[in-house]
C-alpha cells in the first residue's frame, strides 16, 4: 500500500512543477496564473465540457493501449500515428462503400480499421524477427510511408470527389454510425451538453481497456509479454519464443491502433476526410507514459489531456494564449518520467537497505547463537 | 556497403570489388551513377534529373537533413539515442527567426544553435543524470519542444506585422551566396551544350557550385571534421568509448558522464542549426511544423549511412535529391528507371558475390520497377515522396547486418557502475 502511494506521487509531483512552469510562463506574460488556472476549471467543468473532454480522451486513451502494449515487452512502437491513418482510410472506404445491418456494419468497419492497423505494424514486426531492423526507426518510417499512401488512395481510388478542397470518402449511411450518448447526462439529473454528442465510441474504448487489463495481468499471453519485457533471457529459458512474441505484440498493437480515428469517424466526421485530426499517435505515447501503462493510469492521463485541450478553448476568449496548456502537456511528460526513475530509485534503495538490515540481524544473531 | 565480412566462407572467394582502392571504388560509383542517369534521361526524353536548378536544390534539401544526422551521430557515439532530434530541430526554426529577424541572418544561426542545444542540455539531464529509458526522454523532448515554440509564437510574433500564433514575421535578408569562380561559369555553358554524359555531369557540377550559400559550405565542412574529432583526436576516442564501452572507458578515467553531456548537447546544437537553416536559407520565414519530420529523417540518414559521417551525408543526399525531384513534378516518372536500374546493378553485384538467392529477389523488384515505368506515364507524387523511406527501410532490411551501432547506445549508465 506504501509503495501504491509513492507511485502516485510521482504524477501528482510532475503535474504539480508543470502548472509550477506554466505558471511562471503566464506570469512572464504578464498574465495572473490564479484567474488563468481559475477560468480553465470554470470552464472546463460544466456538462457540455465533461462530454468535449470524455470525446477528447477516447482516442487518446486508445491510442495510449496501442502504445503500453509494445511498452510492456519494451518495444517502442513510434508508428501508431500511421497506424491509425491507414486503418481509418480503409474502414471508412469500407463503411462508406456497404449498407447493412447496424451492428454488422459497424463490426465490419471495425474489423477492417483492426486488420489494417495490424497489418500495418506487422510490417516493422516482420522486419524485426526476420531482418533484425529496430522497430522504432521502422515504425517512424512507416509512419512517413503512410501519410503518403494515405494521401495516394484517397487523391486516386477513395475519394468521392477527387477535386474536392477537401477529400473524402463516401459517407458512412445510417447504419454505420454509433448514436451518442448525452442521455446518460439527463439520466443522472445533468443538464444535456449544448452542442456537442456524447460519442458511443465511449463505450468500446472502456472494453479495450478491461481487455487490456485482462490480456497483460491476468493471462499467460499477458505474462510471457511482461516477462520478455523485464528479462528476454530468462522467458526464452523459460519457453517463451521471442520472435513470436515480438509479431504478436506489434500486430496487436497495431490492430488497438487502427481504432484510434473511430470515434471521430462513428461518431463525427461520418468519413475519412483530408482533414482527419492527427497527431492522436504521439499523443497517445505521452499518455501511456504519464499513466505508466496502467489501464486506469492511462485513462486518468488521457481525461488530463483532453481536460487541458477543451479548457484551454476559454483563454483565447479571454485574451490569455491557449498554447500554455503545450507547455503544461510537454513539461508534465517529461517531469513524470524523471519523477518515476527517482521514486523506483528511492523504492529499491530503501528495500536494499532494508534488505541489507534484516540480514545484518540475522548474521549477528547467528553469531550469538555459536558463541 | 561493397566492403566484404571476414566470414571465412566469403574470404576464400575472389571479391573483385575487395581489391580496389577506396578511391578507385567510389570514383568507379561516380561515373557508373552518372552513366545511369544519363541514360535514363535519354530514355525520358527530359534533362531534369541532371539540371542545375534540381542539383542546386538537392544541395540546399541535403544540408539540414545532413546537419540533423551529424547532431544524431555525435549522442549515438556518445551512447544517446536521441529521438528529440525532431524537437530540437524545431526550437532551431524558432529562435532562428528570431534572431534573424532582429538582429540579421547569422545571429540566427547562432541563436539556432543555442536553442538547439538547449534542448539537447534537458535531454542530457533527463537521460544521463537521471537515466530515464532515451527513447521516452526522446518523444518527450518533441512534445515539449513543439508547445514551448507554439506557446512563444502566440506571445511574441502574435502582436507583430506579418507574425501570427503559427509563424513569424519574415526575416530581413538571407545568408549570402558565392558561385565557385570558373568551374561555375565553365560548368554551366558546358551543361547548356545538350551533351550525352558530359553535359549531365557539368548540369551537376554546375548545380552544386552556383548560388551556394556559405551556410551550407560551413555546414558541408562539418562532414570531414567529424571524421576528423571522433576518429583522429583524443577527445573523439573518448566520446566513442563512451558509447562502444562506457565501463571500461570509466575504469579508464575517461569521465563518462561529462561525455554523453557533451554528445548529446551538440547533438541539439548540430539539429537546431539544422533548423536555423530552415530559415535562414530557404524560406526566410518561421513557420509552425516546417521541420516536417528532417529530425526523424536525420536519423534515418544516420543509421543508413552506419554511424559514420560520409554515410549519413550520402543518406541525406538521397533524401534531398528525391524532395528535389518531387518539386519538379514533370521528371519524376524517369525515377521509376532510375530504381529498376539501381536495383539491376545490386544484382549483378549479387551474381558476382554469387548470392543467388539476394539476385533472384532483386531480380524481381527491378523487373517490376521497369514494368511499372514502361506501364505508365506519370507517378503520383505521394509515391516519390515515400520513397526515400522506403530506400531506408530496404537498406535496413538489406543490410541490418553490415551495420554497427555503437555497442553500449541506448544502454542507460550510472557513474561507478564498471566497479
Amino acid at each position: 500500500m506504501k509503495k501504491f502511494g509513492l507511485a502516485l506521487l510521482a504524477p501528482i509531483i510532475a503535474l504539480a512543477f508543470a502548472i509550477g512552469v506554466a505558471a511562471l510562463a503566464l506570469l512572464a506574460v504578464g498574465v495572473s496564473p490564479v484567474e488563468a488556472f481559475g477560468l480553465m476549471w470554470d470552464f472546463g467543468t460544466t456538462t457540455t465540457s465533461i462530454a468535449s473532454i470524455i470525446n477528447r480522451a477516447i482516442p487518446l486513451y486508445i491510442s495510449a493501449v496501442a502504445v503500453a502494449i509494445g511498452f510492456q515487452m519494451k518495444m517502442f512502437n513510434i508508428g501508431v500515428e500511421g497506424q491509425y491513418l491507414v486503418a481509418a482510410l480503409f474502414a471508412g472506404w469500407v463503411g462508406g462503400s456497404i449498407v447493412v445491418w447496424a451492428p454488422l456494419h459497424i463490426a465490419i468497419v471495425i474489423a477492417v480499421a483492426v486488420t489494417v492497423g495490424a497489418l500495418w505494424a506487422g510490417i516493422a514486426g516482420a522486419l524485426k524477427v526476420t531482418r533484425g531492423v529496430n522497430e522504432v526507426v521502422a515504425t517512424i518510417m512507416l509512419n512517413f510511408i503512410g501519410f503518403s499512401v494515405v494521401g495516394f488512395f484517397l487523391g486516386n481510388f477513395f475519394a468521392v470527389d477527387s477535386g474536392a478542397l477537401n477529400q473524402s470518402t463516401p459517407p458512412l449511411p445510417e447504419s454505420g454510425q454509433i448514436p451518442g450518448l448525452n442521455w446518460i447526462f439527463t439520466t443522472l439529473g445533468f443538464t444535456e451538453p449544448r452542442g456537442t454528442e456524447l460519442q458511443g465510441f465511449l463505450i468500446v474504448a472502456i472494453l479495450i481497456g478491461i481487455g487490456y487489463y485482462l490480456l497483460v495481468w491476468k493471462t499467460r499471453f499477458g505474462f510471457d509479454l511482461r516477462a520478455s519485457g523485464a528479462n528476454p533471457g530468462a522467458a526464452r529459458m523459460s519457453g517463451v519464443n521471442p520472435k513470436k512474441m515480438i509479431l504478436y505484440t506489434m500486430l496487436l498493437s497495431g490492430g488497438v491502433a487502427g481504432m484510434v480515428g473511430l470515434s471521430t469517424m462513428f461518431g463525427k466526421l461520418h468519413a475519412y476526410t483530408q482533414d482527419f485530426p492527427r497527431g492522436l499517435g504521439f499523443a497517445g505515447i505521452a499518455v501511456a507514459l504519464l499513466g505508466r501503462n496502467g489501464a486506469i493510469g492511462m485513462a486518468l492521463g488521457a481525461l488530463l489531456f483532453g481536460f487541458m485541450e477543451r479548457s484551454a478553448l476559454i483563454l483565447d476568449l479571454n485574451g490569455i494564449p491557449k498554447e500554455v496548456v503545450q507547455i503544461i502537456q510537454g513539461v508534465v511528460v517529461l517531469a513524470v518520467v524523471i519523477a518515476y526513475e527517482v521514486v523506483d530509485r528511492f523504492i529499491r534503495a530503501r528495500e536494499l537497505k532494508a534488505a541489507n538490515e534484516a540480514t545484518k540481524a540475522i548474521g549477528s544473531n547467528g553469531q550469538e547463537v555459536a558463541a | 556497403m561493397t566492403t566484404d565480412t571476414k566470414s571465412p566462407s566469403t574470404s576464400t572467394k575472389r571479391n573483385p570489388f575487395a581489391d580496389m582502392t577506396p578511391a578507385r571504388k567510389y570514383t568507379l560509383y561516380l561515373v557508373a551513377g552518372l552513366l545511369v542517369l544519363s541514360i535514363v534521361q535519354l530514355l525520358e526524353g527530359t534533362n531534369q534529373l541532371t539540371a542545375p536548378g534540381t542539383w542546386s536544390a538537392a544541395l540546399r534539401l541535403t544540408v539540414p537533413i545532413m546537419l540533423a544526422g551529424l547532431g544524431g551521430l555525435y549522442s549515438e557515439r556518445s551512447g544517446v539515442v536521441n529521438i528529440g532530434l525532431e524537437g530540437m530541430m524545431i526550437a532551431g526554426t524558432w529562435f532562428g527567426a528570431y534572431a534573424g529577424w532582429q538582429w540579421g541572418p547569422w545571429w540566427g544561426v547562432a541563436l539556432g544553435v543555442a536553442g538547439g542545444a538547449l534542448f539537447g542540455l534537458v535531454h542530457a539531464v533527463a537521460t544521463v543524470t537521471f537515466a530515464v529509458d532515451q527513447i521516452v526522454s526522446g518523444v518527450a523532448i518533441n512534445i515539449l519542444a513543439a508547445g514551448s515554440m507554439r506557446f512563444l509564437s502566440s506571445v511574441i510574433y502574435t502582436p507583430e506585422t506579418g507574425g501570427g500564433a503559427t509563424q513569424s514575421p519574415r526575416i530581413q535578408d538571407f545568408i549570402g551566396t558565392f558561385d565557385v569562380p570558373l568551374i561555375s561559369d565553365w560548368a554551366n555553358t558546358i551543361a547548356d551544350k545538350g551533351w550525352f554524359f558530359i553535359s549531365d555531369a557539368s548540369g551537376i557540377i554546375a548545380g552544386l557550385t552556383t548560388g551556394v550559400s556559405w551556410l551550407t559550405l560551413l555546414a558541408l565542412s562539418f562532414i570531414p571534421a567529424t571524421w576528423w574529432i571522433l576518429w583522429r583526436t583524443k577527445w573523439g576516442l573518448r566520446l566513442r568509448s563512451a558509447g562502444e564501452n562506457p565501463w571500461a572507458a570509466e575504469s579508464l578515467g575517461v569521465p563518462v558522464l561529462r561525455m554523453k553531456y557533451w554528445g548529446v548537447t551538440l547533438s541539439g546544437g548540430l539539429a537546431g542549426m539544422g533548423g536555423a537553416y530552415l530559415v535562414v536559407v530557404q524560406a526566410g520565414i518561421y513557420r509552425e511544423g516546417m521541420t516536417a519530420g528532417r529530425g526523424y529523417i536525420g536519423l534515418g540518414a544516420m543509421i543508413f549511412g552506419n554511424y559514420n559521417p560520409f554515410g549519413l551525408l550520402a543518406g541525406a543526399g538521397i533524401f534531398g535529391y528525391s524532395d528535389a525531384l518531387r518539386l519538379r513534378q514533370d521528371s519524376v516518372h524517369g525515377i521509376l528507371l532510375l530504381i529498376a536500374i539501381g536495383i539491376a546493378l545490386l544484382m549483378i553485384v549479387s551474381l558476382i558475390r554469387k548470392n543467388y538467392q539476394a539476385a533472384l529477389s532483386q531480380a524481381v523488384f527491378a523487373f517490376l520497377f521497369f514494368l511499372w515505368w514502361v506501364l505508365t506515364d506519370d507517378v503520383p507524387g505521394q509515391i516519390v515522396t515515400a520513397t526515400p523511406y522506403i530506400i531506408t527501410l530496404l537498406v535496413l532490411a538489406l543490410a541490418t547486418q553490415r551495420l554497427r551501432m555503437p555497442a553500449a547506445d541506448g544502454i542507460p549508465y550510472r557513474k561507478g557502475e564498471g566497479h
